[in-house]
């Protein structure tokens, strides 16, 4: 795992794409034939179950180390990872071994059915022969939560140049469901696999956002524009009277939504259609807090059926009669996908997403404007002779959003950054008007500047009113202006709702306390979100 | 009977009617070592150890200093005062006071491990200790020094073999001196300006140091290939480093401990190389003063002095101006 680890610390230190893709590289180079695949796996998001629960985890760090609770809680907030801070507080190792990657990933999964007593045994004697380093990768194999800054496109063209291959036949084989126990590297890069699994879906095509201004696009003769949908981006995929939809997490999600299933009787085969995942009720799109009732369940009740019944909006046709058409041009795709729509039996679930048509960019941006009303997120702007590209490339197709909500509020309470951050307060929990009182709505770290940082530190340092471990109560006063994605109804939350993504938009230094939102604009703006679209 | 009180001017001694490491002008600043945070200027006069005073005069120009060598015992208005190496940097002490046999220390900064360079930190018995905390937290165990400096060898072999110059990141008071010492006969050491400077001060002071080199506006790019470059932070993100030859930073200091810590400053690399005690050196100081009450001083004090008083040691938090930009000023960056 000791090459593993160094992989890993080479690509957090680094903040450039190509070392990053060249450590890869390196690493593929010199990595154990066995462990690639898992790396691969573990890169793309593919997850073992977890073996063993963080509390547990956590108990057993906290055992070892002969610390107080307390104190475990304020390495965990120096440090802001849980696997790094039970990594740095365990006692040295005694005896130092060094393991193969997948050999420790496999241990981990075999832990699944045993008891707790097994399962502490080997986890903390696996502790007792790491580094701090390895520990740290060790726990982060249990918890099966590798974020480290590898987008899909680095990975792919490292492993395209490694193995000389065409970084969009990587991008292919590398998706859909492989297990890395059962495939060796190379036939992995070369997608031997690809051929005998009929659910193999495509890489998505992925759009940048808009910059600048629509007229450098061209014409707008040869665009077509879309409105863009707030749902779940997803894939269906007929084979071989197989049907099977994919997310675009690369998730199998096809027993999550029933309404699809009749496309097994009425797609041919041969089909592939990339589309969003939306509820529709009525001919109308709703909202993503009511799509959400509907996602990550085992099972679905009557109510969630009839309260969030789901709908496909298909944007293209990638498969035809088991022909890979994705280097057609858009409109010739799209003719094919009309066609194919039009002759469903069944009507108004599978949908084509509809073109908003428009003769002058101005024109567009003011259709843009009435998104909201049709619970769309802006437009998609796609050019009529591109083709279906892997993954995200310049120039073809471009996203422009609306702009996001926003709200004013109080600052109430903050909490200080980790590691080098720790000095400085840069987490905080804001507030809006409710009668006489405030009310949390939104957590966000700082989307400040680094000299705006400095002076609510300064700020939070002499206001602070009361503490909390780490977290201060500071006097109501700074005022942020919050922008969010949407508003969804939320019990866990105080206020009863909770925004989506919500982060600072600026710090309002012109307004009072008392010149903030209130709970009630929020609460009009959720149900005017709720409404059926007019 | 308290021998130190806590001002707004810094520590104070009562009795001897002198100041400690204080941030406010005063009569008689007792020094404990030279870095910025420690030591201001404007003070009547300096008393500190003897390889402190070449530090003082470098960075604050002529001064009224006295100096003392370790363990020399002298009397101010009826107080002992005397001098134990603190092993921070070069001239770092602990101040040791003695008031009709009451017997209080204040620490400065201090590690524990000796690094080769800086006389080895010696416990003081006392009633009562003032001790830093700057990294007073049980995440902070340092690895041992032999094993940074391989992997910090190791690191520069890489950054050879790729065609990489490697630029290291140290204050030049402390850390840079420790590195040369470490990778001295390994490499062609050079030093930036405001290093070769303080070197040299130290040289005319007689304290001899590891061989460096100097960098100047003739010194070539290929020979810095070759070699290493020891810079301190504050030219670190420059354009001159941008301008060498496919530039490796590596970063020597105790918050590279932390992954969040390695990733917030931009570097190639991070290692946790410290002048400071990390969590089991800070509590076997400690413990090893044998002392009945400690006052704890910049770092993690709030939480550092809780977990003293679980463990049964009396401790206090103290509000104080140290382990701000340990050198941050007083550095004479040549903005190329
Ligand atoms: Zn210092
Ligand atoms: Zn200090």
């Amino acid at each position: 795992m000791k090459r593993f680890s160094q992989l890993i610390q080479e690509l957090e230190m680094s903040n450039k794409t190509n070392d990053k893709m060249l450590a890869l590289v390196d690493y593929f180079n010199e990595a154990d034939d066995m462990d690639k695949p898992y790396v691969i796996a573990m890169f793309t998001g593919k997850r073992p179950k977890r073996p063993v629960s963080t509390a547990l985890i956590k108990q057993w760090a906290i055992e070892l180390s002969n610390l107080p609770e307390w104190l475990f809680a304020e390495c965990y907030h120096n440090v802001g990872d849980l696997s790094e801070t039970i990594a740095l507080i365990l006692p040295p190792p005694t005896s130092i071994r060094d393991r193969k990657l997948n050999e420790w990933i496999n241990d981990l999964a075999l832990l699944n059915d045993k008891d707790e007593a097994f399962k502490k045994q080997f986890i903390t004697k696996a502790w007792d022969t790491l580094e701090t380093s390895e520990r740290f990768i060790f726990n982060k194999l249990i918890s099966g939560n590798f974020r480290i800054g590898v987008s899909n496109k680095i990975l792919v063209n490292a492993l395209a140049k490694q193995s000389d291959t065409e970084s969009s036949k990587i991008m292919h084989s590398i998706m859909g469901k492989w297990l890395p126990s059962e495939i060796n590297y190379t036939d992995l890069v070369n997608g031997v696999h690809v051929n005998t699994d009929n659910s193999w879906p495509y890489p998505f095509c992925l759009a940048y956002a808009l910059e600048g201004v629509l007229s450098s696009l061209g014409e707008p003769q040869e665009w077509q524009a879309e409105w863009k949908w707030d749902g779940i981006r997803g894939q269906i995929v007929k084979r071989n009277g197989e049907l099977f939809i994919w997310s675009r997490g690369e998730e199998l999600v096809t027993e999550q939504f029933p309404e699809l299933h009749f496309l097994l009787d009425e797609l041919e085969d041969g089909t592939v259609l990339d589309g969003e995942i939306l509820s529709v009720k009525d001919g109308k799109v709703q909202a993503f807090s009511i799509l959400q009732q509907r996602l990550n369940r085992k099972t679905i009740h009557k109510n969630q059926l009839k309260d969030a019944p789901i709908g496909f909006y298909t944007y293209d046709l990638l498969e035809y009669k088991g022909r890979d058409i994705r280097e057609e041009a858009l409109n010739k795709r799209r003719q094919i996908l009309e066609r194919m729509i039009s002759n469903l039996k069944t009507n108004s679930i599978v949908v084509l997403s509809p073109i908003v048509s428009f003769n002058q960019w101005d024109e567009l941006a003011k259709l843009r404007e009435t998104a909201r009303d049709l619970n769309s997120e802006g437009i998609m702007l796609k050019k009529l002779n591109s083709a279906y590209h892997s993954g995200r490339k310049r120039g073809d197709w471009w996203k422009w959003k609306i702009n996001p909500y926003t709200v004013d509020t109080v600052m109430i309470y903050a909490q200080k950054g980790s590691g080098r951050r720790a000095n400085f307060y840069t987490d905080y929990t804001f507030a809006v008007r409710d009668g006489d009182q405030l009310v949390t709505i939104a957590k966000a770290y700082s989307g400040l500047t680094d000299k705006e940082i400095k002076e609510v530190n300064a700020f939070v340092v002499k206001n602070a009113i009361e503490k909390f471990g780490p977290v201060r109560t500071v006097k109501p006063e700074l005022v942020f202006e919050i922008a969010f994605e949407g508003i969804a109804e939320s019990k866990r939350h105080k206020a009863g709702l909770a925004l989506r993504f919500p982060r600072i938009a600026r710090w309002r230094k012109d307004k009072k306390a008392d010149e903030i939102n209130t709970l009630d604009d929020l609460r009009q703006l959720l149900q005017a979100t709720l409404l059926p679209p007019a | 009977m308290a021998l130190i009180t806590f001002t707004n001017k810094g520590i104070y001694c009562k009795q001897g009617d002198f100041y400690i490491d204080p941030w406010q002008p005063v009569n008689l600043a007792v020094t404990t070592h030279g870095h910025a945070d420690h030591v201001k200027w404007g003070n009547k006069a300096y008393l500190c150890h003897e390889h402190t005073k070449p530090i003082l005069q470098h960075r604050l120009g002529d001064l009224n200093i006295q100096t003392l060598p370790y363990h020399k015992e002298i009397n101010i208005n009826g107080v002992k005062l005397s001098l134990y190496p603190a092993g921070h940097v070069i001239g770092s002490a602990q101040i040791r006071l003695e008031y009709k046999g009451e017997v209080w220390a204040v620490s400065g900064d201090y590690k524990v491990e000796y690094d080769g360079i800086s006389t080895a930190f010696e416990p003081v018995k006392c009633h009562t200790f003032v001790s830093e905390s700057t990294f007073g937290l049980p995440i902070y165990k340092w690895q041992p020094q032999q094993d940074i400096f391989n992997q910090i060898k190791n690191w520069i072999s890489h950054n050879h073999d790729k065609n990489q110059t490697t630029v290291l990141v140290a204050y030049s008071l402390g850390k840079a001196q420790r590195l040369m010492a470490g990778l001295a006969g390994y490499v062609d050491i050079y030093v930036h300006s405001s290093i070769a400077n303080l070197n040299d001060a130290f040289f005319k002071a007689g304290i001899i140091l590891p061989h460096t080199i100097p960098i100047t506006a003739e010194t070539s790019k290929e020979s810095l290939l070759k070699g290493i470059v020891i810079v301190p932070p504050a030219v670190a993100d420059g354009k001159w480093i941008k301008s060498l030859t496919h530039a490796a930073t590596g970063i020597c200091s105790g918050w590279m401990q932390v992954r969040a810590g390695r990733r917030w400053r931009s570097a190639d690399a991070g290692f946790a190389l410290s002048d400071h005690a990390d969590w089991p050196g800070l509590l076997s100081a400690i413990k090893a003063t044998e002392a009945e009450k400690v006052y704890v001083t910049h770092g993690h004090t709030a939480v550092f002095s809780k977990y003293l008083n679980e463990i049964g040691i009396e401790a206090e938090e103290v509000k104080t101006q140290y382990g701000d930009g340990e050198e941050e000023d007083n550095i004479e960056v040549n903005k190329d």
